[in-house]
């Protein structure tokens, strides 16, 4: 944005007289000015919404709409904010300026994220229709039920050998492909990376047709797995119903997904590590593997710590490859598959919420994580 | 310990195009060799043939008595400092320093001391636990060393390791080389642009330019610092070599016998026996165009080196830079630059083109502190006439050199 550098016309530099504390009225203004854009904005699309959602409404009228409301609606709010901040005493324009960008972020998440938080959270508390209060008693049957058993030992097994594989197949072809010229290096690199363009579901009926299994006499066996597997002489096979095998085929989706992702970030940070640290490292006496391990590796291990904790992040999410593969039957649920048929299908909200919660409980950790390495790599540059 | 030897070594990189041509040169046991010259030389390519880093596409190469065109860089037992130090960011100085060794399955007491030992020489005791993040640009420097100290190698191959730091560690590090080679004794390759580092560290050193069809050896010429400043073998060493860089004017010699006089624009010289003998074959070029060269510090005032009429210029001054010891004066000469493709190669190293010089040469002489001039003054300079030099304007090289020096 070119107006970027506009918007800072006035810098903080006449110094904040000191007997003029955060008073009251500064607390007023930095409430306030929070509240402004997220209020003007929900009415802007409210009154935009009546025309936007009419069907008698003029489709080029909705375009320009559109864009007015949704481009330059959220910068004209802001550009507004701050012209109104300037007519403000002196005193008050640098302690007030910073909430009226950062203000508004943080009711708009607070309502659409925290306040749903919280609201599951009380809602694993109580019975299925999100009445009444019945202490752990969902997440004690979470824990002894079967079906939802089932659904958080195949997470677990989902969050060990997912990740695994992709980020170690990803540094495989990150390392390897760095040794290739230049354009096949590219070309190799995009077969690999491929996959990531493909949504979960677009990736689950390509692999649907893999699996794919014709009982005796219901026609040729068109999955490409069952192909091979006849051509060898065998008879055909349904994979998806093989437990618990089944669960690896559907594991096999998501290392195919995500291993383009490590790879293109692994490889990025292998060819940030300095070309004269790996010749000092051969001069003195590494040999390629050493070269490898005890200086390559250690150099990237934060970027494989950020990989390894999306994909598991990830991978703890899945919900789609299950869903559309088997529904979860035949011993393949997931928790978060678990999550939406309890909160949907069986209309038990108080399970739902509780499994929700138990995602969330798992992911948090992660998440802390990562944003340490980041604020980490952050510091070091 | 080793002596290095290099016969006929080529260098052509994938896209055909040559860095080393034909490269002939004797690194002696324990010596330090510097290899100076401008950028794109082929130095560094040199340097990291030796090291194994860059492949050897012809002649041979030899550390010791092994030839090395075909042994990977971990087992040719040679340590290297880079230009950018290239520690191991994620570990200690310690570990830096002892990374070679445990490669080598040494004893950990035997790598604690031997670190221990080059840390004591290099002042680094009190760093070992730290990272190099936590280190100033001086002391990743030393630790560089330290890591190639603690080798204990055959041969020491450093590029450019000085060029990060500020000019005066440059040269306190540059003393501190000097002392530690002094006292390892160990065999040493020293690349640099400077000449001045290459002439103050250097045992010999081996003047490189950019192979071309013109020139198709890099090496100019090799030996003793005082020898490349004294007798350099063609223009390309003589501008190169010494700073302020040497003054070079067209010119011609005429008389005969005890009686020759160098003709330079404003002023005629007489050139004394020992000049003379130093370009055997002169004499018989008298009349014809060529090109001399006089150091700066060869002009002094005539108010401090006494006035002698027969080697003496009157010249106005343009600019004076006082240097406290020194006292640099500029003043041009009316004849047209010297030009030669040597000359235009080292311009253009320098950033400047043919193009930027007009119909008069400048000159620079280096006068004593005590002489007092300024702008717009005339001055009268005293020429050293036996330390004039003479140069074939064609070929480039000395008068009188023996072809089979150069190579």
């Amino acid at each position: 944005m070119a107006t970027d550098t506009e918007l800072k016309v006035e810098p903080d530099l006449p110094p904040q007289p000191p007997d003029e504390p955060s008073g009251l009225s500064t607390q007023a203004l930095r409430l306030g000015v929070s509240l402004v854009v997220p209020v003007l904005a929900g009415l802007g699309l409210y009154y935009a919404g009546t025309i936007l959602l009419n069907e008698d409404s003029n489709r080029a009228v909705v375009v320009v709409m559109a864009l007015l409301v949704g481009v330059l609606g959220v910068f004209g709010l802001y550009y507004g904010m701050d012209w109104v901040i300037n007519q403000l005493p002196e005193r008050f324009r640098s302690k007030v300026r910073p909430f009226a960008f950062v203000g508004p972020a943080i009711v708009i998440l607070g309502i659409f994220l925290l306040y749903p938080t919280i609201v599951t959270i009380q809602l694993s508390f109580q019975d299925r229709a999100g009445e009444g209060f019945v202490g752990f008693d969902n997440y004690v049957r979470l824990f002894t039920d079967s079906s939802t058993l089932i659904a958080v030992r195949n997470s677990i097994a989902w969050v060990i050998i997912v990740p695994a594989f992709a980020v170690g197949i990803g540094l495989i072809f990150a390392v390897l492909s760095d040794r290739l010229g230049r354009k096949t290096e590219a070309l190799s690199k995009s077969f690999i990376f491929m996959p990531m363009a493909i949504s979960f579901v677009g990736a689950s009926i390509v692999w649907k047709f893999v699996y794919n299994f014709r009982p005796e006499g219901f026609g040729e066996q068109i999955g490409l797995l069952n192909g091979i597997w006849t051509a060898l002489g065998n008879d055909p096979v349904a994979w998806l119903l093989q437990e618990p095998w089944n669960n690896f085929y559907l594991m096999v989706i998501l290392i195919w997904l995500q291993t383009g992702f490590a790879m293109v970030i692994l490889s990025a940070a292998i060819k940030s590590v300095p070309e004269d640290i790996i010749e000092a490292a051969r001069i003195d006496g590494a040999n390629e593997y050493k070269v490898f391990t005890r200086v390559v590796l250690p150099s990237i291990a934060s970027s494989l710590v950020v990989v390894l904790t999306t994909v598991i992040i990830t991978v703890w999410k899945v919900f789609d490859i299950v869903f559309v593969m088997t529904s979860g039957e035949f011993g393949t649920s997931v928790v978060a598959e678990r999550m939406v048929t309890e909160f949907f299908t069986f209309r038990d909200s108080g399970l739902g919420a509780a499994l929700a919660v138990v995602l969330l409980v798992a992911i948090i950790p992660l998440m802390i994580l990562n944003v340490r390495r980041f604020q980490e790599q952050e510091a070091t540059r | 310990m080793a002596q290095i030897t290099m016969n006929d070594l080529g260098k052509i990189y994938d896209d055909g195009t040559r860095a080393v041509g034909d490269l002939d040169l004797v690194i002696e046991d324990g010596e330090f060799l510097v290899l100076v010259g401008p950028s794109g030389c082929g130095k560094s390519t040199v340097l990291r043939m030796i090291a194994g880093l860059e492949d050897i596409s012809e002649g041979t190469m030899s550390i010791g008595d092994r030839v090395v065109n075909d042994v990977p860089p971990k087992d040719r037992d040679i340590a290297m400092v880079f230009q950018n130090y290239a520690l191991y960011p994620h570990m200690t100085v310690f570990d830096n320093m002892a990374f070679g060794l445990k490669l080598r399955k040494m004893s950990k007491d035997e790598i604690k001391k031997r670190v221990d030992e080059a840390a004591e020489i290099l002042e680094i005791t009190d760093f070992l636990h730290r990272k190099p993040k936590a280190l100033s640009g001086g002391q990743r420097q030393r630790v560089a060393m330290g890591r190639a100290i603690v080798r204990e190698p055959a041969a020491y191959l450093m590029d450019e390791p000085l060029s990060n730091l500020d000019a005066k560690l440059r040269v306190q590090m540059r003393a501190e080389l000097e002392r530690l080679h002094k006292r390892l004794g160990t065999t040493t390759v020293y690349v640099t642009h400077d000449q001045v580092e290459a002439m103050t560290l250097g045992d010999r050193v081996a003047v490189l330019r950019a192979v071309s069809p013109r020139a198709p050896y890099n090496l100019q010429q090799v030996g003793p610092p005082a020898e490349l400043f004294n007798n350099p073998q063609n223009l390309f060493v003589a501008g190169f070599i010494g700073s302020p860089a040497m003054n070079l004017v067209y010119g011609h010699l005429e008389g005969s016998g005890d009686a020759v006089h160098a003709v330079l624009p404003n002023t005629r010289i007489k050139v004394p026996k020992a000049a003379l003998d130093r370009h055997p074959g002169l004499e018989n070029r008298m009349g014809e165009e060529l090109v001399i060269g006089l150091r700066p510090s060869d002009l002094e005032a005539a108010a401090v080196a006494g006035q002698d009429p027969e080697r003496s210029m009157n010249v106005e001054v343009e600019v004076t830079e006082m240097l406290g010891a020194d006292t640099y004066v500029h003043f041009s000469v009316d004849k047209n630059t010297v030009i030669t493709p040597d000359i235009e190669e080292l311009l253009a190293d320098s950033g400047q083109g043919p193009e930027s010089l007009g119909d008069k040469t400048s000159f620079v002489a280096r006068v004593s502190p005590d002489v007092s001039v300024g702008h717009g003054d005339r001055v009268e300079l005293t020429v050293d006439s036996a330390k004039l030099h003479f140069f074939d304007p064609n070929t480039g090289d000395r008068i009188g050199l023996k072809k089979t020096v150069a190579a």
